[in-house]
């Protein structure tokens, strides 16, 4: 993996990530509903409107080769199901929402600390980001004191 | 003879030349191939999430509990060496470091963002990368956390006006952490490794002592 953040720099100049992908999409999908509304938005006009095309993006292709990178492993190591993973004390049910929770607080953090686990901390990490690590430091240390807190969902 | 030899030294200084990266931005090669490195990239990114066991959850939080530090072993050595990888670059002259996007920082906003990262990370059992994994092996829970990402994203943009204030607060610039301790990025990345190495015997020792956990 760090082979592989490390051709990211050298041939682009930019490390790997996954939530800007996402940033891209909701702006771009905003701005076909309500393209005013993007162009009045002090957030979403960052990303899109005018000729900007955040659909035509680096982040979006790279997103789409995680997932084919991804799939093809799976085939490869014969991991591919349809399945929920779940502590066998709780059900698919509560496993679900947790984990819908879990993405919501994702996609808000993303956008505050500009970038996840990959684009802020384990990117800004590489070229020894002040921010990177200061991200990577507060994910990390709170998802332990949480994860004590939410034992119950997972052992 | 003498000839022949100061011409492959002149052809080989050319070739480091012509590869000096970020190759894109130095318009070394056409960036109309940045978008297909773009793939070719994420592939292995994907791969390597993956082949590691990302996407499988309960794997990815065994190193809250202290059952599989896998997900931190890999982390951690994939910055480690991209790290090395830049600064032996930067030191041959094969990588212009101040070209490579360096993120700026934002204090407030970056650890307050990682606070609301590290719960939903506990809630949910990804990080963005590897809620992709799981989603492209069939977890329907990865699907699931992917797609609260959008709504997430939605609302912090919707109620912008709210966090503004937080989101351009402690800006730094591009700063980087050695210079945060006064020391050379050499001298930082030595000082990482050794934690690195000392996290890794301490994890071992911890998983000993921790009861498996089946998944």
């Amino acid at each position: 993996m760090g082979t592989v953040l490390l051709l990211s720099f050298y041939i682009s100049g930019r490390g790997l990530g996954a939530s800007g992908a996402v940033k891209n999409t909701v702006a771009a999908t905003v701005n076909t509903v309500a393209p005013e509304h993007v162009e009045n938005s002090a957030y979403y006009s960052q990303f899109a409107g005018g000729d900007k095309k955040p659909m035509n993006n680096w982040l979006i292709y790279e997103v789409l080769g995680v997932l084919a990178g991804a799939f093809i492993s799976g085939v490869v190591f014969n991991r591919l199901k349809l399945k929920v993973e779940h502590s066998p004390k709780i059900t698919s049910r509560r496993r679900l929402i947790f984990a819908l929770g879990g993405g919501i607080l994702f996609g808000i953090g993303t956008q505050l600390a500009r970038g996840c686990t990959s684009g802020a901390a384990l990117s800004g990490m590489a070229v020894l980001s002040f921010g990177g690590y200061i991200t990577m430091i507060a994910i990390f240390g709170t998802a332990f004191i949480a994860a004590w807190v939410l034992r119950k969902n997972w052992i | 003879m003498q000839h022949g030899f100061s011409v492959k030294i002149g052809f080989n200084i050319l070739s480091l030349k012509i590869m000096i990266g970020p190759i894109i931005s130095s318009g070394i090669v056409s960036p109309a191939w940045d978008n297909i490195f773009a793939v070719i990239l994420g592939m292995g990114f994907g791969f390597a999430l993956e082949s590691s066991g990302f996407s499988s959850s309960r794997k990815i939080i065994g190193t809250f509990f202290g059952y599989d530090f896998v997900v931190v072993k890999v982390f951690f050595t994939a910055a480690i060496v991209a790290s090395l990888g830049l600064l032996y670059l930067n030191y041959l002259g094969l990588v212009d470091f101040s070209q490579l996007y360096i993120q700026p920082t934002f204090l407030t906003s970056a650890i307050v963002g990682g606070i609301i990262m590290g719960i939903g990370f506990a809630m949910g059992g990804f990080c963005p990368g590897t809620s992709l994994a799981a989603t492209a092996v069939g977890r329907i829970d990865g699907m699931v956390f992917f797609g609260g990402m959008f709504i997430g994203v939605f609302l912090f943009s919707e109620s912008f006006t709210l966090f503004e204030n937080m989101y351009y607060s402690g800006s730094q610039g591009a700063k980087m952490i050695n210079s945060a301790f006064g020391i050379s990025p050499e001298l930082f990345t030595f000082f990482l490794v050794l934690a690195a190495v000392g996290m890794f015997y301490g994890a071992a020792w911890v998983q000993k002592k921790v009861k498996k956990v089946e998944y």
